[in-house]
């Protein structure tokens, strides 16, 4: 009973924030605390949820009957716990970091931003908590609209243009092949609940299942593989904690997160459709590559950023799809990990667009001595993106490296090298151009302001003690994925 | 036989005499506040009578109402089964909200000194609606389907905008052709049965079926019936009518107008011609089938290019005919509760949308889409309400649209691999949906505020109230569908009772 309030609480909370936040719009100081005090309270609800599920126990909550034997219906499950958790404790920082930066850029509209935020963050509890294959639906849905107004926050008409793409490619996807995917799912199956090892019966044809699992993967437009990842490049448009936390964090990895629960529970793991999984591994191999030969053509850091999210992100689903079950914890972990360094590097391109309003790489000459606490966490987290120790991406490529190394699989393993070199090939001449050339005379800037600094050393401590200590989190994938 | 045991014996009949005797009454008022409170009350009690019919239903009670006592087939025969209960919710429903929300719209389009006679015809086209609805015989459908038409047409040209004549012209022909070719229809049967009683009908067909005359019957109901409906593309007088309506008047006919109509089509053919005529369910589904797809595609397509914000959403409505009528053309279980429930959700989205417009008409004359940029930053309550009415006409999941895109999903699952067509039209005529919709908030959000715009203030706040109402409707009935979807099932189940297969 005490589970079921505190998924209440989980989903519940940002809302009455948000509603919080509503209220203090006349008060700043008041507004940005309730924030703050949400963003803490929503952590505690979800993290306090942890030794349940580390026990086994799956805490569930029904709210009402949609459809005849469809519930709205939530159950926390490992993967859930683990999505969950990371994205309410990287809210806290966000929060502090937001503070910083929409004070120090003179931002308008603050209270529809703090709220919207709060919003989002309930869909996205949502999505992590989701019972069945239609309250996930109906949370992912929430979380697009959510985030539109956050994008299109500037309102000027490069940002409408922008938001547009953003809303358009998503509601798409997901009323064009989702929706479609999800009812003849119901049609054949007659549930939607997540079942470990899958709900459809031996007697469904491959090629059904094989179309199927297209439809479910291309309609989860939120995990951007190409050909439908336009909408993450344009949402840069965004402020940046709306692109540190949701579009590095919170949104795309509730695709990803969407896709690995459809592996796990939808299709199951072993028994997943060769004919469509075949393509998607293709489609993810080839968008891994190509995104990160398009960051290298990038001039802006954040749209950089944005497609090196796009070729991460691929990778999370190439090794999900290509390597069930034995790598399948630790794409996981990399969803962790990626979430760790890639809220550090957006961090920093919010810090330096704060302190100086550079936004493109060619004004990044010296950037190291005008703001050495800054680029430092930036290195840090452009290391986890190559994968190098003592960084967080080092360990899950290490664990989907020796899972693909034990299923003889070529595919992987080529594509996690070619990515890691590339990867290279981007952020390094960043650090090269930050750290070595001499900085400008002209622009005297220091650091951004102090809240800004408090959440990014926050997250690049983060990321380097993700590679040290990291337990309780491969503990829940394994457990979830019993290897 | 105590007070309450006669009141609710005589329950069908005052459904529907309530409201007709409420007419002379309000006509008869002088003052228009006075007129207002009489007719809003009216509504209200005929809604509760609907809300009492639709619980004792549930419960397993049986609504059949002999007038004056004489036995059908001779006397007057009132019926009240599921799928009537669903729309006289519908009707008298939209038509309560509407009225609540009536007062400040109706005095900035309608002069005083005709209130009172404006809310007189409002409650005539109520009653006629209402009796479409219990009749039990198909000549009193006709007498109620005249009524209620021509009480319509003074709706529609009841305002300042002498446009509306052109409009309602067009709407008075159309009308009169559906009309007659539904009377025609009637009285080729009446020659061949020499009876009226739709039961009876239905019964005595068999023993001529197979003939001519039967056929041509069908054919013109059908006709007479889809034109009524605005079924593409019998639909161009609905477009001109609703844009030049007085807003609220507009609100309540997109709720109810066509759907009552389509009420009547689905009973006769699936409760007469069904075994009187061989091989119906095929024609009815040929000849619909690729009419409603048609209809969802065009309609939708049009609206996509509307600058005028009530006539886009009247072309949105010809599309979601064609929704309805393609469930009812897949002529199976599934399909049907489908198209009934289509009928519900799909009053609840655009009454709700056609009330916020009615919102915006009360600060604004145009309401041109190139002249409204930025009035949601003046109305954002208002603004607010209309998108979140949107997704659900888009069917975004938690409303009421997409519980019934999902059971019309279903119903063409169902057929098999030919499923795929009308699934496709369904997602491709969402997704156009999505674009008329996000054109206008985006417009009113976001666009450049002309000078018209910016001195606009929100809506009276009373009317946000209902407005907000509606919209919690939708959310309602998203997440608890389980009302409508028992009525519209029970509907179904009825309908395709004397179905062959």
């Amino acid at each position: 009973m005490t589970d079921a309030i505190q998924i209440g609480l989980a989903l519940g909370l940002p809302l009455l924030g948000a509603v919080g936040i509503g209220l203090a719009r006349r008060n700043p100081n008041l507004r940005e605390t309730v924030t703050l005090a949400t963003a803490f309270a929503l952590a505690l609800a979800v993290w306090s949820l942890v030794p349940a599920v580390q026990a086994g126990l799956r805490p569930e909550l029904v709210i009402a009957e949609l459809l005849p034997g469809v519930q709205l219906a939530f159950r926390v499950e490992p993967l859930g716990m683990l999505f969950a958790g990371l994205a309410s404790l990287l809210w806290i920082f966000n929060s502090i970091y937001s503070i910083g930066y929409m004070r120090g850029n003179h931002e308008a509209h603050q209270t529809r931003f703090y709220a919207c935020f709060a919003i989002a963050l309930s869909a996205t509890m949502g999505i992590a908590f989701a019972g069945n294959l239609l309250t996930l639906f109906l949370c992912y849905e929430a979380l697009t609209l959510s985030t539109y107004l956050l994008v299109a926050h500037k309102g000027d008409p490069n940002a409408v243009k922008a938001a547009r793409v953003y809303l358009g490619i998503l509601l798409c996807t997901s009323i064009g092949f989702f929706l479609p995917a999800l009812i003849w799912t119901w049609q054949l199956t007659g549930t939607l609940d997540f079942v470990p090892g899958g709900l459809y019966g031996e007697d469904i044809p491959s090629l059904t299942l094989g179309l199927l699992f297209v439809l479910f993967v291309f309609g989860t437009g939120k995990a951007a593989l190409m050909p439908v990842h336009r909408w993450l490049p344009a949402a840069m448009v965004a402020p940046t904690p709306v692109s540190a936390l949701l579009h590095a964090v919170a949104v795309v990895k509730s695709g990803v997160f969407v896709i690995i629960k459809l592996v796990v529970y939808v299709f199951g793991a072993d028994n997943l459709p060769a004919i469509g999984t075949e393509l998607v591994i293709y489609v993810a191999a080839f968008t891994t590559i190509a995104a990160s030969i398009v960051a290298l053509q990038q001039t802006n850091l954040k749209r950089l950023l944005a497609y090196s999210t796009v070729g991460q992100l691929a990778f999370i689903v190439l090794a999900v799809c290509a390597l069930a079950p034995l790598a399948a914890p630790g794409a996981a972990l990399h969803l962790v990990s990626h979430a760790f360094g890639k809220i550090t590097l957006f961090f920093a391109a919010g810090a330096i667009y704060t302190a100086s309003k550079k936004t493109e790489l060619s004004q990044l000459a010296g950037i190291g001595y005008r703001m050495p606490l800054t680029m430092a966490a930036f290195s840090i987290g452009a290391l986890s993106m190559i994968g190098m120790p003592p960084t967080a991406g080092f360990i899950s490529k290490w664990y989907v490296l020796s899972g693909a190394l034990q299923a003889d699989n070529l595919v992987v393993p080529v594509t996690i090298m070619a990515s890691g070199l590339l990867n290279a090939a981007y952020f390094l001449p960043i650090l090269y151009s930050a750290w070595i050339r001499r900085p400008d005379e002209q622009d005297q800037h220091g650091e951004a302001p102090w809240p800004i600094l408090i959440a990014i050393t926050a997250t690049a401590l983060m990321t380097l003690a993700f590679f040290v200590y990291n337990r309780p989190a491969h503990g829940l994938e394994v457990q979830l994925f019993g290897s | 036989m105590t007070l309450d045991e006669a009141i609710y014996n005589q329950l069908p009949a005052l459904q529907v005499i309530v409201p007709l005797i409420a007419v002379p009454l309000v006509a008869m008022m002088r003052a228009r506040h006075l007129a207002w409170l009489a007719c809003t009350l009216t509504s209200l009690l005929s809604f509760g009578i609907a809300v009492v019919i639709t619980t004792e239903l549930l419960a397993g009670a049986t609504w059949q109402y002999a007038m004056g006592a004489w036995p059908a087939p001779m006397g007057i025969e009132l019926r009240i089964d599921s799928f009537s209960a669903l729309l006289l919710l519908i009707v008298t429903g939209a038509s309560t909200l509407m009225l609540l929300a009536a007062r400040v719209p109706i005095a900035a389009q309608i002069q005083s000194i005709r209130q009172p006679l404006f809310y007189a015809v409002w409650l005539l086209t109520l009653g006629g609606l209402i009796g479409i609805l219990v009749s039990g015989d198909a000549f009193n459908i006709f007498v109620f389907m005249e009524i209620s038409s021509l009480a319509t047409y003074v709706l529609v040209a009841a305002g300042r905008d002498r446009r509306a004549l052109a409009a309602v012209f067009t709407y008075i022909v159309m009308g009169t052709i559906g009309a007659t070719f539904y009377l025609v229809g009637v009285g080729l049967i009446y020659m061949m049965t020499g009876t009226l009683n739709l039961a009876d009908m239905g019964v005595r067909l068999e023993q001529v079926a197979d003939s001519r005359p039967v056929m041509a019957a069908a054919a013109f109901i059908t006709v007479g019936l889809a034109l009524k409906a605005a079924l593409f593309p019998l639909h161009i007088w609905l477009p001109n009518a609703y844009t030049r309506a007085p807003h609220i008047v507009t609100a309540f006919l997109a709720a109810c107008s066509t759907k009552v109509a389509i009420y009547v089509l689905l009973r006769f053919d699936f409760l007469i011609f069904q075994e009187s005529i061989p091989n119906h369910a095929l024609h009815f589904a040929g000849l619909l089938l690729p009419l409603a797809l048609a209809a969802m595609i065009v309609g939708s397509w049009v609206a996509m290019f509307e600058d005028n914000l009530k006539r886009l959403l009247a072309y949105s409505s010809i599309a979601q005919v064609g929704y309805i009528l393609l469930g009812a053309g897949l002529i199976s279980t599934t399909g049907l509760s489908a198209a009934v429930l289509h009928m519900f959700n799909h009053a609840l989205i655009k009454g709700v949308l056609f009330l916020a417009v009615a919102c915006l008409g009360v600060r604004l004359v145009q309401l041109r889409l190139s002249e409204l940029g930025g009035v949601a930053r003046h109305m954002p309550w208002t603004m607010s309400a209309f998108a979140a009415a949107g997704l659900s006409l888009i069917g975004v999941p938690g409303t009421a649209g997409f519980v019934s895109k999902w059971q019309l999903i279903v119903a063409a699952l169902e057929v098999g691999p030919w499923g795929l067509v009308p699934i496709i039209a369904i997602v491709t005529s969402s997704l156009m949906a999505v674009v008329y919709i996000w054109r206008i908030v985006e417009t009113t959000w976001f666009a450049h505020a002309s000078t018209a715009v910016a001195s606009v203030r929100e809506a009276p706040s009373w009317m946000l109230v209902l407005v907000w109402l509606g919209v919690a409707a939708n959310v309602y009935f998203g997440l608890q569908p389980q009302l409508p979807l028992t009525l519209a099932t029970g509907a179904a189940e009825l309908l395709l009772e004397s179905c062959c297969d």
